[in-house]
């Protein structure tokens, strides 16, 4: 485990990762897509049938109310404190585009692992090689903030809460993803180095 | 010199020239989770800060709680705010004297 690199001549982000992680990032790609997708976007006043179809063919509306899930309200933060009116505009005007690029961004994670030779089922001694390009390691930072901010979010983490994580057990469920988090923070903090 | 003539003039509108006036900010809060070298990267990525001024802002949101990152009208701040929020900063505006 290396994390990622900068490619001297071309600028390029690379990476070589194993069967087993290249499968563990595309897994977290996949589960953050169908948390995106889980809680239909609340919009305040839903189709009730009764308006024109055709109307409702070009209604753009998006939700107005903030999400009841945990993760998704800290991906989708409220923009205005004090004004609840100015809040549910904002969400109903960025809360679908948001939606959509972060669903977008863990798709990319995807994609690049399989074309860089991720087999649907991966057997151990592979590695996977990821060469990315400013744009996509860009995305692939947003992305891996996204999962970073769910896995967050679950667990409770707070800051300077180190030892609750270090003192549970090896074979703690909650261990085990806090260090699936660390590791997410430490392919984060070697992109980032990569790429700025 | 003549002294001008005398105009009833209505008491000067000025609720709007205020409005506009008062500029709106971004604040980009601390959170737990994300790494200060990202942050950093954030803000020189979006705003295009220096590295210098970035690492200010990121130090100040990670100090103090929040940062004030960027002065405008009430649109371009949203669009900050949109912006920060896609990278999965937790930022909200406000107007600047709020």
């Amino acid at each position: 485990m290396s994390g990622f690199t900068r490619h001297r001549k071309s600028g390029m982000s690379l990476a070589t990762f194993s069967a087993f992680e290249a499968d563990l990032l595309r897994s977290l790609a996949g589960q953050l897509i169908e948390l995106l997708r889980s809680e239909s976007a609340t919009v305040a006043e839903p189709y009730d049938g009764g308006q024109d179809p055709l109307e409702e063919l070009f209604n753009f509306d998006g939700p107005t109310v903030a999400p009841e899930d945990p993760v998704l309200l800290r991906l989708f933060p409220t923009a205005y404190t004090t004004d609840d009116e100015a809040a549910a505009e904002f969400r109903r005007y960025t809360e679908n585009d948001l939606r959509s690029k972060k669903a977008a961004g863990a798709a990319c994670i995807i994609d690049s692992l399989e074309e860089a030779g991720l087999p649907p089922q991966p057997e151990d001694g592979l590695y996977i090689d990821v060469e990315l390009d400013a744009a996509t390691a860009l995305t692939w930072m947003r992305s891996f903030t996204d999962m970073r901010l769910a896995i967050a979010t679950r667990l409770g983490i707070e800051d300077g809460d180190e030892e609750r994580w270090y003192g549970l057990a090896d074979d703690d469920p909650e261990s085990q993803v806090h260090d699936i988090y660390e590791w997410i923070g430490f392919l984060q903090e070697t992109l980032v180095r990569s790429a700025g | 010199m003549s002294a001008p003539s005398p105009i009833e003039l209505d008491d000067p509108v000025t609720d709007d020239l205020t409005v506009l006036a008062t500029p709106w900010v971004t604040i980009v809060w601390n959170d737990p989770v994300n790494l200060m070298s990202y942050v950093s990267f954030v803000f020189v990525k979006h705003f295009g800060y220096s590295k210098k001024k970035a690492e200010k802002l990121m130090l100040e949101v990670h100090n103090d709680g929040r940062s004030v990152v960027s002065t405008g009208t009430r649109e371009e701040m949203e669009r900050d705010v949109q912006a920060m929020h896609e990278y999965g900063l937790w930022a909200t505006l406000q107007q600047a004297d709020a």
